[in-house]
């Protein structure tokens, strides 16, 4: 079934000069295979449109269950020069929250908050 | 013997944090250490522009009476030292004022300790080198320059708490170093024992954001609730010998401690997770060991370290420029075509005053204004919008444009447009902040001590 990333992870964006890192973590260990496999480093960075600028890096840590992303250029030139009222990002990570993914029926008992079928 | 365990508490994650949770933690915390991080990356810089303006500002945290006041009395009483990075710019003045206020609450023979040698800005241009964001030459800042400083690292702290300081007030230093200095004091750890730093500087930085480890910038209701948001606890980590900690807080108040809050602040502002660069190791979080001991409890292990490098970061801020920014709003049905029509006129409206803009933003506040060009193509139209326009320029006078142009739109502009009341010129000046590295050894701390 396909499902929102809200259902799988969590996450948290920080901020340092005009790089903002965007860490994703699995609600569940079971749930993180699907976040290495389907979130990748060029699926994050267009998922943010013309958001981020410049490179995604991608830090998958297993001990985590957790996908760092480091996304340069998405801070409008950095904290102190940026013209976004939300100037550190530190909403960022929400964005990535609505990217779909795959879910295996069987997981589904991993997820969080799913709303009941139709 | 019971093994030694150190009580490690946090009294805040930033200047403007609250006080509440620190007079708390001095209080009912049990604590050791007392550590406050109170600055950001453009503190330094905004501080050295306004002591240029106002001879009366004395250079350290405005709140400093505030935080010092609301904890210690509690300090005083449970024996706990405080470590703090209130100095900014002036941290002897900040340990004079801190031992004034001992006297005042009648406090007295307790040593406090000022590190000053962070401050490079009269010498930034022949120690370093390249800027790290760029590749240029730092020389290209000279006629920008406010200020430079080192981030210096946990070892001038150790210095002044092996002299007995009871506070110690330091100026820029890394976050996490300021929560390390007292378990490398307390465990003897050496400044070369990589792996145990590696440890601290993990725990420092679990730490140095306050209240984001217990249960801040966490709640999303109905995905991850956390009891009480409105009561948070600062966290408190009871560190032992072997390098295991629990992160804890105070029982009673609101938020959480667990898995999750753990391993959201442990990423928090990382880059490359085995490869996190401090002035006194390089920490590895990706061998780090979680476990929910009981409610609001956590033990961390494993974190680890390798060897620091030979250099110190810098960082430089120079005046930038202005930014001059104002909104004003739409409701009701069709709100957002007029929005769209709004941001036509003042487009050219400022091609007509002639503009000079760097960046310049119109932004739908309640559809795109905070994501940008992350919004969805398909994202619902609001019911309100605001139309929030902003621009950088280099000189003042272009800035108060933007203002002055938003002002045109109460009379000359779009049906139901609904407007505040102009507050000054809604400028303000721009701080850029650049990186640069220095030798180690070119910057040496120094410690001087006072008593109440």
């Amino acid at each position: 079934m396909k499902v929102k990333l809200q259902h799988v992870a969590h996450a948290r964006s920080g901020d340092k000069g005009d790089t903002s890192n965007i860490a994703v973590f699995a609600y569940a260990p079971e749930l993180y295979p699907l976040l290495v496999e389907q979130l990748t480093a060029e699926r994050f960075k267009a998922f943010y449109g013309g958001a981020i600028r410049g490179e995604v890096l991608r830090y998958p840590v297993e001990a985590l269950h957790a996908i760092n992303f480091v996304c340069h250029g998405a801070l409008g030139g950095g904290v102190s020069r940026s013209l976004c009222l939300d100037n550190y990002g530190k909403s960022l990570s929400a964005a990535v929250l609505g990217f779909e993914l795959e879910v295996p029926d069987a997981l589904a008992p991993k997820l969080v908050n799913l709303p009941a079928r139709a | 013997m019971a093994k030694k365990v150190v009580r490690v508490g946090s009294g805040s994650a930033w200047w403007g944090d609250r006080v509440e949770p620190a007079r708390l933690n001095a209080e009912r915390g049990a604590l050791d250490y007392l550590c406050f991080e109170t600055m950001a990356e453009a503190t330094v810089s905004a501080a050295q522009v306004r002591a240029r303006r106002d001879p009366t500002f004395p250079g350290y945290d405005t709140y400093l009476d505030d935080r010092m006041r609301a904890v210690l009395p509690g300090c005083r009483r449970n024996g706990t030292r405080i470590v703090s990075n209130q100095g900014w710019i002036n941290p002897t003045g900040a340990a004079a004022r801190i031992v004034e206020l001992l006297r005042e609450l009648g406090h007295r023979g307790v040593k406090v300790a000022a590190v000053e040698g962070s401050l490079i800005t009269d010498r930034v241009l022949q120690l370093t080198d390249r800027i790290l964001e760029n590749g240029q030459p730092t020389a290209t800042l000279a006629p920008s320059l406010i200020s430079a400083e080192v981030y210096l690292g946990a070892e001038p702290i150790v210095e002044a708490l092996k002299a007995g300081a009871d506070i110690v007030v330091t100026g820029r230093v890394a976050d996490p170093s300021i929560f390390m200095a007292p378990l490398m004091f307390e465990f003897g750890w050496d400044p070369l024992d990589h792996a145990r730093l590696g440890l601290g500087n993990g725990l420092g930085h679990l730490l140095e954001c306050g209240a984001q480890v217990t249960g801040g910038y966490f709640p999303d209701p109905g995905f991850k609730d956390v009891p009480e948001p409105w009561n948070l606890a600062f966290p408190i980590a009871e560190v032992s010998e072997d390098g295991t900690a629990v992160i804890t807080k105070v029982a009673g108040t609101g938020g959480a401690v667990t898995l999750q809050t753990v391993k959201e602040q442990m990423l928090y502002e990382v880059h490359d997770p085995a490869n996190y660069l401090t002035p006194d190791v390089v920490v590895d979080f990706t061998t780090a060991r979680l476990e929910q001991l009981g409610p609001d409890r956590v033990k961390v292990w494993g974190i680890s370290g390798k060897p620091r490098t030979p250099t110190l970061k810098v960082s430089i801020g120079c005046t930038e420029g202005f930014i001059g920014e104002d909104m004003f709003f739409y409701a009701g049905p069709g709100a957002l075509r007029r929005a769209q029509l709004a941001k036509r006129v003042l487009e050219e409206r400022f091609r007509i005053v002639g503009l000079q803009a760097e960046d310049l933003r119109i932004d739908f506040l309640g559809l795109n204004a905070i994501h940008g060009a992350a919004t969805p193509a398909d994202a619902p139209e609001p019911y309100e919008v605001a139309v929030r326009v902003a621009a950088r320029t280099k000189t003042k006078e272009e800035a108060v444009k933007v203002g002055r142009e938003v002002d045109g739109m109460a009379v000359s502009g779009i049906a139901h447009t609904g407007k505040r009341v102009p507050h000054q010129d809604r400028t303000r000046e721009v701080i850029g902040v650049w990186s640069s590295l220095v030798p180690r050894e070119k910057v040496p701390a120094t410690v001087t001590y006072l008593e109440s």
